[in-house]
């Protein structure tokens, strides 16, 4: 009979919790902290934290993706995804984040950045994902075209931006209409991308002479599918920078009087930037050097504006100065004639308005041009020119900061 | 069962089965030519054969496509596990004599088949799947969500919500859809009392089978095989015939999308005994494998033990009786005895020698394996060859068994991540997803395709062989990290003559049991309410047979209660007594 329990003199040290009470004196070590309390609610130890199923292995396939990802081992994340993709199979609309979404943007990075992945591969995998899920189509588009800029594939990104432009899909056009905006936006920005390069082919071979009718028109159809474009946009509230600067630079480069110059310089007085409203200044300036726009009211009012704005708050008077050193020496004559005032004056009340506001801050109170029109102004007792009489008055002082020393050419 | 004749020789009535599944008088051993299968000899004549003979008539009507019964599908998956572990080395006779005849008994007591009437409901099931037109009006005839609802299988019970809502809004003739003939059926009545049929189960056949030849596969090694794809299990139905159209809700009961538990296999097993009315399965005596000392023999070499700890582990189980042939041999429908777990159980005396021995308290096993880990340093290696081998020191032990373990166990997580669930035959609940299916599915192998060729030169593995051990040590290796022939020297005393432990101490697990009965636990066991080294301890096992190390600490409270109760008793009265 086995009677190696007798050994033990009394019975074992009752345990209560699970750690002992009382140590034995050969292993002179400290005493274990008092008991517990102890008997605890039974925990229903739940089978299902050791149930392997479907789910739990493709949440662990996930995290394993992920830290290969985080690691930048690309191999190594491929070889998780590969198992990862059958949850395609499932339905998972109660999820977040589906698995469709999951794989594509995994994807997405994987094929990127692999050592052996190639654009070819890369691009049907993008068309595979566009297919997955309509909801995502056009975010799926403007990434891929996104990634095939960087990898310098102009034409393909212009086709595919084309492509999601016309994409229609009942409601889901509606819902995504910030994407279509964006894909506007960008292949407006690729029409200016053209358009410039166009421009630049044009005059290198207008400097041999050439001139290419072809080619002509070609960047002009640009321009214009580039401009209508960029307009649109950048009336939407936002950051639109990068297209700001695109439709700059081909307003700018055109013959500046162009009719959108108008409205160029509408928005650009809008922008907290300094910069940009200086530019705005620039570009109606500009605008009104030219014949054509001599007799626009609207022209001359935010010419009109902006002065004034200025004016008010005596910041950036050194902008109108520099504007004006260039034109005060034919302005007055062109603009501000008393001939003109009075042709003005009997046209259009309007014009004559924007333009005697601009004259009298540009020339002073006493100029031909706002003389006449106040005076006429004040007769027929139309308040706004009141008004205006009383602001240049107030205002007299600048013109001669913007002007200069009195020039003799200047008559009064 | 209903053998009720008395024996020639004796005249008693006390029969069992040999292995040949003959009947035996239990009292002289008189073997009969009677065979279990020959008690009812009308099933010709019943109409579920006769079903079956016109469906073969009817075959070809359909795309292809014939009516099948649930029990068919299930009678080959059983078929191709069986087939699964001839190949792996298990006698031939457990595919056509033992489970044929479990089959075959579960069928009739189920009045599936082999009875003069089957269920009349098959009858109505027919007419089901047949009409069309008043399908919505008719009250009684579930709804699709309804029939999922009541499927056993979990998760993503949401996904089939909203396939069968948009199945069952078109009141077309698919409202009760599945391929088989009686799917739907199956999956409503209420079959608790008839033992319904589930795939988990079929492992409880094959275990059942297993155990009743006595072959040295142990249960969580049947399920580990399961597991790495040995044998057939999870995809199974794509190894049906062609004809054998599988959709709606033939997929809940197939299909499962997660692996079987021990608990579950092993509690359906014991159902399943009971409910085939069998009798006392041969015994497992101590020359078994199945048997306490032998399985204790083959844990210990796994886990990396010294081979010396066999003699206690012997002891333990003769002291406490679990070694007894009525102790371990199944006796099906027997309420009093305890259900064995006989590898869970020879993992649980391990542990117990372990605390015996060492305490495991986080810290006398420490000081030990310093004392182990001097001596070893001062003697020689001509000493220590004619001593038996070096004094065994814990702390190496631990060192290298949980190196080994973390890279098994690390890789062992991997593949879990990595397993791919799905399988090369499409399934869909009803036809009008069949292309929806069919697109998703061709998507996912191109994608695998591609981003394969992008995992570099990692092949995905091919399946290992089967092997009985997962963590092998080899006594040649030189740097010592195998530990059979170490000796326990270190650790005992002889006293009187008898070799008995160092250590005076044992900590209990538990005081007092849980009724089983009432949480299904005999404890409860968290992780920090123990020393360290029973959980690594528990752990090792637990990675050993795949099994969660409570079931592991159960056992072991189990044998402690044996082992100590007595005394504890005696001992709580006598402070009973002082205090009063």
């Amino acid at each position: 009979m086995d009677s190696f329990l007798e050994d033990y003199k009394e019975a074992p040290a009752v345990v209560v919790g699970g750690k002992r009470r009382r140590r034995s004196p050969a292993t002179q070590a400290v005493l274990q902290p008092l008991l517990h309390l102890p008997f605890l609610p039974p925990q229903p130890v739940s089978s299902n934290e050791y149930k392997l199923n479907f789910k739990k292995s493709k949440e662990a396939c996930l995290s394993y993706i992920q830290d290969a990802l985080l690691q930048k081992q690309w191999k190594r994340a491929a070889e998780f995804l590969t198992c990862y993709v059958e949850s395609l199979e499932k339905d998972y609309s109660r999820e977040h984040i589906g698995p469709s979404e999951m794989i594509w943007r995994i994807g997405t990075e994987i094929l990127w950045h692999h050592s052996q992945s190639r654009m070819k591969e890369f691009n049907c995998f993008m068309e595979q994902m566009k297919t997955l899920g309509v909801k995502r189509y056009l975010k799926v588009c403007l990434e891929h075209v996104f990634h095939l800029l960087c990898n310098g594939q102009i034409d393909e990104a212009y086709q595919n931006l084309s492509l999601a432009e016309s994409w229609r899909f009942g409601e889901q056009t509606a819902i995504q209409d910030k994407e279509i905006k964006l894909i506007q936006a960008y292949r407006g920005l690729l029409d200016y991308c053209s358009w410039s390069k166009q421009k630049k082919i044009l005059l290198e071979h207008g400097e041999d002479g050439f001139a290419d009718l072809a080619v002509e028109q070609e960047m002009h159809g640009y321009f214009r599918k580039a401009a209508v474009n960029l307009k649109e946009i950048i009336k939407i509230p936002g950051v639109w920078d990068v297209f700001v600067k695109c439709y700059v630079d081909i307003l700018h480069d055109i013959v500046p009087s162009h009719e959108l110059m108008i409205d160029f310089n509408t928005m650009l007085q809008k922008s907290k930037k300094r910069k940009k409203r200086q530019l705005g200044l620039e570009v109606i300036f500009a605008a009104l050097d030219y014949a054509g726009w001599k007799e626009n009211a609207k022209a001359w009012s935010c010419l009109a504006r902006q002065v004034k704005q200025i004016v008010i708050s005596e910041k950036h008077l050194d902008w109108i100065k520099q504007e004006w050193n260039s034109r005060k020496d034919w302005w007055p004559d062109f603009h501000f004639s008393r001939y003109l005032a009075k042709r003005n004056w009997q046209e259009n009340k309007s014009l004559s308005y924007e333009k005697a506001l601009v004259a009298g801050i540009l020339l002073g109170k006493d100029c031909k041009y706002f003389k006449y029109v106040s005076h006429q102004g004040c007769k027929t007792r139309v308040k706004r020119f009141r008004m205006l009489k009383k602001f240049v008055t107030r205002h007299n002082p600048v013109y001669l900061r913007i002007s200069g020393p009195p020039d003799s050419s200047v008559q009064p | 069962r209903d053998f009720n004749e008395r024996c020639a020789q004796c005249s008693e009535v006390n029969w069992g089965l040999t292995d040949g599944g003959r009947f035996y008088c239990r009292s002289c051993h008189n073997v009969t030519e009677r065979t279990r299968e020959v008690v009812n000899t009308d099933f010709i004549t019943n109409s579920r054969v006769q079903t079956i003979s016109k469906r073969l008539k009817k075959e070809g009507k359909n795309d292809g496509g014939c009516e099948w019964y649930i029990c068919e599908g299930f009678q080959l998956v059983l078929k191709k596990q069986v087939e699964a572990l001839e190949a792996l080395g298990v006698c031939p006779q457990m595919k056509d004599e033992i489970l044929c005849n479990f089959w075959r008994c579960y069928l009739q007591k189920s009045k599936q088949a082999y009875c003069k009437r089957p269920a009349g409901e098959t009858v109505k099931a027919l007419s089901v799947c047949e009409s069309s037109t008043d399908v919505d009006s008719d009250p009684e005839r579930p709804s699709l969500l309804h029939l999922l609802s009541l499927s056993e299988s979990e998760g993503d019970l949401q996904t089939d919500c909203s396939f069968a809502s948009s199945v069952s809004k078109v009141s077309e003739s698919t409202s009760v859809y599945s391929g088989s003939v009686d799917g739907s059926l199956y999956l409503m009545k209420n079959q608790k009392e008839k033992l319904r049929m589930t795939m988990p189960m079929t492992l409880s056949f094959c275990y059942l089978a297993l155990l009743w030849v006595r072959e040295p596969i142990t249960l969580s090694e049947l399920l580990r095989f399961v597991v790495e794809g040995h044998i057939p299990y999870m995809n199974v139905f794509q190894h049906f015939p062609e004809k054998m159209k599988l959709c709606g809700l033939d997929l809940k009961i197939f299909c499962v999308e997660s692996w079987p538990l021990y608990e579950e296999v092993f509690n359906k097993m014991h159902e399943l005994a009971a409910f085939l009315d069998l009798p006392r399965f041969p015994d497992i005596t101590e020359s078994c494998f199945l048997h306490p000392d032998m399985l204790c023999m083959k844990y210990l070499m796994e886990a990396n033990l010294p081979d010396e700890l066999h003699n206690w582990t012997c002891r333990v189980v003769k002291k406490i009786g679990i070694g007894e042939v009525d102790f371990l041999t199944l006796m099906p429908g027997n309420k009093s005895t305890r259900k064995v777990k006989y590898d869970v159980l020879a993992a649980a005396v391990i542990v117990v020698v372990l605390k015996l021995l060492f305490l495991l308290d986080d810290h006398y096993e420490w000081l030990l394996s310093e004392f182990a880990e001097e001596r070893n340093k001062n003697n020689t290696e001509v000493c220590m060859f004619y001593s038996g081998g070096p004094y065994f020191e814990f702390r190496k032990w631990y060192e290298v068994v949980k190196h080994s373990l973390d890279v098994e166990q690390k890789k062992l997580d991997e593949e879990k991540a990595k397993y791919l669930w799905r399988c090369e035959k499409p399934l869909f609940y009803s036809v009008k997803n069949k292309s929806k299916v069919l697109k998703r599915r061709q998507m996912v192998v191109n994608l695998q395709n591609q981003f394969g060729k992008l995992s570099g030169s990692v092949q995905r593995a091919e399946k290992p062989n089967p092997s009985s051990f997962q963590l092998s040590w080899s006594e040649e290796n030189t740097d010592g990290s195998c530990f059979h022939g170490h000796s326990l020297k270190g650790v005992l005393q002889e006293k009187c003559g008898l070799l008995t432990t160092m250590n005076p101490d044992y900590w209990l697990c538990t005081v007092k049991l849980c009724n089983e009965k009432l949480c299904g636990h005999l404890a409860h066991y968290r992780e920090v309410e123990f020393p360290q080294s029973y959980h690594f301890v528990l752990g090792l096992f637990s990675f050993l047979l795949r099994i969660q190390p409570s079931y592991i600490h159960d056992e072991v409270c189990m044998i402690e209660h044996r082992l100590f109760n007595k005394k504890l008793c005696k001992k709580l009265k006598y402070n009973t007594v002082l205090r009063k």
